[in-house]
């Protein structure tokens, strides 16, 4: 192989690790930086200590609002997942009508969050929302359900229109893997009798074990720093009942302008990402020896 | 399959259809209907008349500049993106040095980097760098967050293209610029495109580095665009169908005319971190 100078390499690495670094990286130790300080972005800052992250550790709302991300992982996981996994396996034989549905079942996928939220908060609307027109037309007109300004529903209805833009991803990933399994294993085990459901149990779900793995950490991570659906359809409202970690740093940090404690969240918001995704890794990989 | 099974099959598959489906046809539907008309007849009933004028008001209240502004963003952001992407992965693939393992981790390891760390520094050195409410100043924070998964899928792509091919164009006596530029950057083609649309999918959407770095409404990108429309028309139910339509449109003719690059383009960023 050609000889390459150290300075050709360089030259070549160069962009990339620069802008990398200046945007993604050093804002890591930034953000740790500014935790010790209260600041409101511009003009002094002042050293405080530990004091924000005294504050977190007893603040009621960030609690509640890790326990809504747990909240969104578990129902992201059980609800998508199945879904999608469902809808692969009934789009898995290639024909006409398959491929004109797997066309439009992916359609939600190339819309902005914001132009979900938008969608979404006129099916919820309370008084001309889709949703309750279409209880009304079936006969429950008493039955107007506030979905976003009831403090209870609040949150599932978010998560309702968050799995309803991101099923057809996963749906693509689990068809994509249902392709890439052998005819010929099927066949085989058509010869010794087998059933739909036997094919399913042992054949299906055991080959797209990894898929299903690989699924799940993208879901729980993106679960745990999700922003922007929630914050177009209910800021985090009614009362920090919708609120998750990254709603409630934006919010701090850009609503009232106190970066130092949003930095801290945010930094709190990265540990516990990054300490979960690993844990998951982990644990489903030893799973798998 | 047995009969129950088949029909359970199908109304299945036909009740999924609804519910992604139908909530189009009501936008659609919806956006050709006067106010007046939204509020006093039934959802679901049709437009009385096919009228797109509000589509028009939508246009001129402001949705051709938040097209002009999202396309600048997203086709500047998207050639810087493959031209650093693929100089960093032709070196991490092909040439033999000390770091290249460490250097390919380090890239990999940004996918783990929760963005929301990085917007208040960002914020600032925006400031700082004298680029707050400037479209160019969405461009540094996009390519940073995009390059991960792009260096990713470049370099495997480059990694599988045999030695031989840049042998013999050395031995012609090409240098390592011209190697890269001729022969490497057209053999990848496929792997670009890939890059191309995964990152076109998601800039194009991209709301919260917006959010935070552009307050102008000259700047407005799409998805800024149309989430300060949603906020101005609150009750026009039919022009904020309209704004979310508009908002959907380019990405969906794209959709229809490359669908089987687009549904492969947005499932190559599915790499655990």
């Amino acid at each position: 192989m050609q000889k390459v100078s150290k300075l050709t390499i360089f030259i070549f690495l160069l962009p990339a690790l620069l802008i990398f670094s200046l945007y993604m990286v050093a804002p890591i130790p930034l953000s740790a930086f500014y935790s010790f300080f209260r600041w409101k972005g511009f003009g002094e800052r002042v050293f405080v200590g530990l004091n924000n992250w005294i504050e977190l550790i007893g603040d009621g709302i960030f609690h509640k609002a890790l326990f809504n991300n747990f909240k969104l992982v578990f129902l992201s996981l059980f609800g998508q997942l199945p879904i999608a996994l469902g809808l692969a396996i009934l789009l898995a034989k290639k024909t006409k009508t398959t491929d004109i549905l797997k066309t439009i079942y992916f359609v939600p996928l190339l819309m902005s969050s914001v132009a979900v939220a938008t969608l979404w908060s006129n099916i919820y609307d309370p008084n001309f929302g889709l949703l309750n027109m279409f209880l009304q037309t079936i006969g429950f007109e008493n039955l107007f359900i506030d979905y976003l300004g009831n403090p209870k529903l609040a949150l599932y209805s978010v998560i309702v229109a968050i799995n309803w833009r991101y099923i057809p991803f996963y749906m693509i990933l689990f068809l994509a893997a249902i392709k890439n399994i052998p005819d010929e294993l099927y066949e085989a085990s058509r010869v010794d009798g087998a059933s739909k459901w036997e094919n399913f149990r042992y054949i299906t779900l055991p080959l797209l074990r990894p898929t299903i793995i690989n699924a799940s950490v993208l879901s729980l991570v993106g679960s745990l720093k999700f922003f922007d659906i929630v914050y177009v359809l209910t800021g985090g409202g009614p009362n920090n009942a919708s609120e998750l970690m990254a709603t409630y740093m934006y919010k701090n940090a850009f609503n009232s302008l106190r970066m130092g404690y949003g930095s801290t969240i945010a930094l709190a918001l990265f540990i516990i990402a990054f300490t979960f995704s690993i844990i998951f890794m982990k644990v489903t990989k030893k799973g798998a020896k | 399959m047995s009969k129950t099974a088949k029909i359970i099959v199908i109304l299945l598959a036909g009740i999924w259809l609804l519910i992604t489906l139908y909530p189009f046809i009501f936008m659609l539907q919806t956006s050709m209907k006067t106010n007046m008309e939204y509020f006093t007849t039934s959802v679901w009933a049709f437009p009385e008349n096919i009228s797109l004028d509000n589509y028009l008001t939508a246009m001129n209240s402001g949705f051709i500049r938040f097209y002009l502004n999202s396309l600048f963003v997203t086709i500047t952001s998207l050639v810087i993106i493959i031209i650093s992407a693929s100089m960093a992965a032709y070196m991490i693939a092909k040439i033999d040095f000390k770091l290249s393992n460490s250097v390919f981790s380090f890239f990999l390891a940004g996918m783990m980097i929760p963005i929301h760390i990085t917007l208040i520094p960002v914020y600032r050195m925006t400031q700082t760098m004298g680029l707050y409410d400037k479209l160019t100043g969405l461009i540094g924070p996009y390519v940073a967050f995009s390059l991960p998964i792009s260096i990713f899928i470049l370099t495997g792509f480059i990694a599988e293209i045999p030695r031989e091919l840049e042998e013999a164009a050395y031995i012609d006596g090409a240098n390592i610029f011209q190697i890269f530029t001729k022969i490497i950057f057209p053999l990848i083609k496929p792997a670009v495109s890939t890059v191309a649309i995964y990152n076109l999918v998601l800039l194009w959407n991209e709301f919260i580095y917006a959010l935070v770095l552009i307050s102008n409404p000259d700047k407005w990108n799409l998805t800024l665009g149309l989430w300060n429309f949603q906020g101005q028309y609150g009750t026009n139910v039919p022009m904020v169908m309209t704004g979310v339509m508009l908002s959907v449109l380019p990405l969906l003719l794209f959709y229809i005319f490359l669908q089987e690059k687009v549904i492969k383009g947005m499932t190559a960023g599915a790499v655990k971190g």
